[in-house]
């Protein structure tokens, strides 16, 4: 749950220089095979092999009653494309502002707790995760409640005359808030703003303040020193937060579910309705999240090769 | 929110730069200060607040609407004051039974992905072997895969070899030890990392075993980040939703029960057991942080 989370990618692993290549040492290094071995094989029999599983299954062809056969029919792909591809382009717009939003509050709380915290900074981390100590599902709900038409954030909202400008854009649909592309992008910046804060925060927490004094004697102004010091220094914070919000962001359908309306479909409720709901959408399924699993990690690679930290991933 | 105003306060004062080293600080002074000004001045921690107000409402407003008693079958609109759902809280539909089944799958998920995955951060952090590099990245895959991923490719999975009808309690627990292991070794190793390594080679200068040393030095050492990584994965399981549509069969997990109710009817109670988990874990933290006090107050 930190930015380490991210940097598990590629370890230096040096290896002893001048060790002596004893039986003995030989017989000890099975000794990490026999510790890996459960964890290995669960991960290989229910996370890598289901990927090949699903990408057999997308080119299949069959109803439930009748069974599936493999047919090898890549139609499956571009019929789920054609019929799919408003969702996947709101899923990944929905992914984008909730990650951008996520930066844009989560920088500030991140900057507040490590710099401005004191001797509170573990009590103020900790209300960070405060609220996940409770079904998120439940709490998704309870954002039913705070938008709701005669709630305060609506009325103030009106009042504003911030609703006239985002339903014309399409954000909101009329004097509503609920039910709308705002209040599903609220609820994911909601449910996701944690795991942005946290890798921020460990890599904003190891710069030396003292090197914002430095800025400031060397006549920069406050901003200036954020700008050339801090930010430079937290960015594998702000690509780390940036990913662990992004991708599970893109998958995420609850809060359209719950939060949105039939305009706001997104790729994961696609995916859930055929699986779950349609005879014959097994394969087409398949396709689907074979199609998301391709894009996400082609545009989280292309993102980690244009963030210049390659080293992250 | 008392403390957090005085920490701020401090933290102001701690940073003279844009004032000390201002040109006018008497035209500043001059100036009477209204509460535009304070705002100003405490920019940062009033964006800090906000966001606080922010993640914590959804949580507030749970607990107020646990003492609600909705008009119709939604409990959406605050209507009026009322305990009876925290005097009956299982009398709606079977919701107790779905908690008891989700409470189930994770304390089987936490024991055994925290038993595997706690060996496998042994193997990480203590050796040096050739596949290293490649397990890191097995282990690091499913925290970065989104869920629906690892949920439907399961579904295609289990679809292929046992068939939709066999699926349930078993196949659910797999799918939350699967994606609860990387989060394990992650947190064990973490706290590997940070031992000091010279203890145990003190206890081994002391003629102890390297099974003395592991059970009477290391695994003591280990065990707060083990015990951690053990809620982490339970509060995992209790509270997965995607993983679980996809694995479940016929059985209904609470987060599966919420997430229907919303179609049918959203009866006060799901706030109160909602409430009442926060509730437990809540004590349950603070309660850990009084015992850590207390023990090292002893020392």
């Amino acid at each position: 749950m930190s930015a380490q989370t991210v940097n598990v990618g590629v370890p230096p692993a040096p290896k002893p220089i001048g060790e002596p290549d004893l039986p003995e040492r030989r017989k000890r290094n099975r000794l990490p095979y026999l510790l890996l071995a459960p964890t290995l094989l669960w991960l290989i029999i229910f996370f890598v092999v289901p990927i090949f599983t699903s990408v057999s299954a997308s080119v299949q062809e069959g109803s439930l009653d009748q069974g599936y056969a493999l047919t090898w029919r890549w139609a499956n792909f571009s019929d789920g494309w054609s019929q799919y591809n408003g969702q996947f382009g709101r899923s990944l717009l929905f992914a984008f502002l909730c990650t951008v939003f996520c930066l844009l509050m989560g920088y500030p709380l991140a900057y507040f707790i490590a710099f401005k915290g004191g001797r509170w900074k573990t009590l103020l981390m900790a209300l960070v995760i405060v609220p996940s100590f409770t079904s998120f599902l439940i709490r998704t709900i309870a954002w039913k409640t705070i938008l709701s038409d005669n709630g305060v954030v609506v009325h103030v909202l009106n009042d504003l005359h911030v609703l006239n400008f985002t339903s014309a854009i399409g954000f909101t649909v009329g004097n509503h808030v609920l039910a709308s592309p705002a209040a599903v992008v609220c609820g994911m910046v909601y449910n996701f703003l944690p795991f942005t804060v946290l890798p921020l925060y460990t890599s904003l927490e190891k710069i030396d303040p003292r090197l914002h004094e430095a800025g400031a004697d060397l006549y920069c102004s406050p901003l200036t020193t954020w700008r050339r010091v801090t930010l430079p220094l937290s960015m594998p914070g702000v690509v780390g937060g940036t990913l662990l919000t992004f991708i599970p962001a893109v998958g995420d359908y609850v809060n359209a579910q719950l939060l949105g309306n039939p305009n706001t479909l997104v790729i994961g409720q696609s995916i859930e309705h055929e699986f779950l709901q349609d005879s014959t959408g097994y394969p087409l399924a398949s396709a689907l999240s074979v199609i998301l699993m391709a894009a996400t990690l082609a545009i989280v690679l292309l993102y980690v090769k244009k963030a210049g930290t390659e080293d992250l991933l | 929110m008392s403390a957090l105003t005085a920490s701020t306060d401090a933290a102001a004062s701690l940073a003279p730069t844009d004032r000390a080293s201002g040109k006018a600080p008497a035209a500043r002074t001059s100036r009477r200060r209204g509460p535009l000004d304070w705002v100003r001045a405490h920019a940062l921690a009033t964006t800090a607040v906000l966001i606080f107000v922010f993640l914590l409402a959804p949580n507030v407003v749970m607990f107020v609407m646990s003492f609600n008693a909705p008009v119709g079958k939604y409990n959406y609109i605050w209507h009026q004051f009322s305990t009876d759902a925290w005097r009956h809280p299982c009398q709606v539909g079977d919701i107790c039974q779905h908690m008891g089944l989700s409470l189930e799958i994770g304390v089987v998920a936490m024991i055994a992905s925290t038993i595997l995955g706690t060996m496998a951060a042994f193997a990480m952090s203590r050796h040096r072997f050739r596949a290293r590099p490649a397990v890191n990245v097995l282990l690091f895959l499913p925290m970065a895969a989104p869920e629906i991923i690892m949920g439907a490719t399961l579904l295609t999975l289990f679809f292929s070899t046992i068939g939709s009808g066999s699926m349930g309690f078993w196949t659910i627990v797999i799918g939350h030890i699967m994606f609860c292991l990387s989060y394990v070794v992650v947190t064990v190793k973490s706290r590997l990392a940070g031992l000091d390594p010279t203890l145990e080679k003190a206890a081994q200068d002391l003629y102890a075993t390297p099974r003395q040393t592991f059970l009477k030095v290391t695994l003591p050492l280990v065990a707060p980040g083990i015990a951690a990584a053990a809620l982490l994965s339970f509060a995992l399981s209790v509270d997965d939703y995607i993983v679980t549509k996809y694995t479940a069969g016929d059985q209904i997990t609470f987060p599966l029960y919420v997430y229907g109710a919303v179609q049918r009817s959203v009866p006060t109670q799901i706030d109160v057991i909602g409430s009442m988990m926060m509730l437990v874990t809540m004590t349950g933290i603070a309660g850990m942080l009084v015992l850590g006090r207390l023990r090292a107050r002893r020392r």
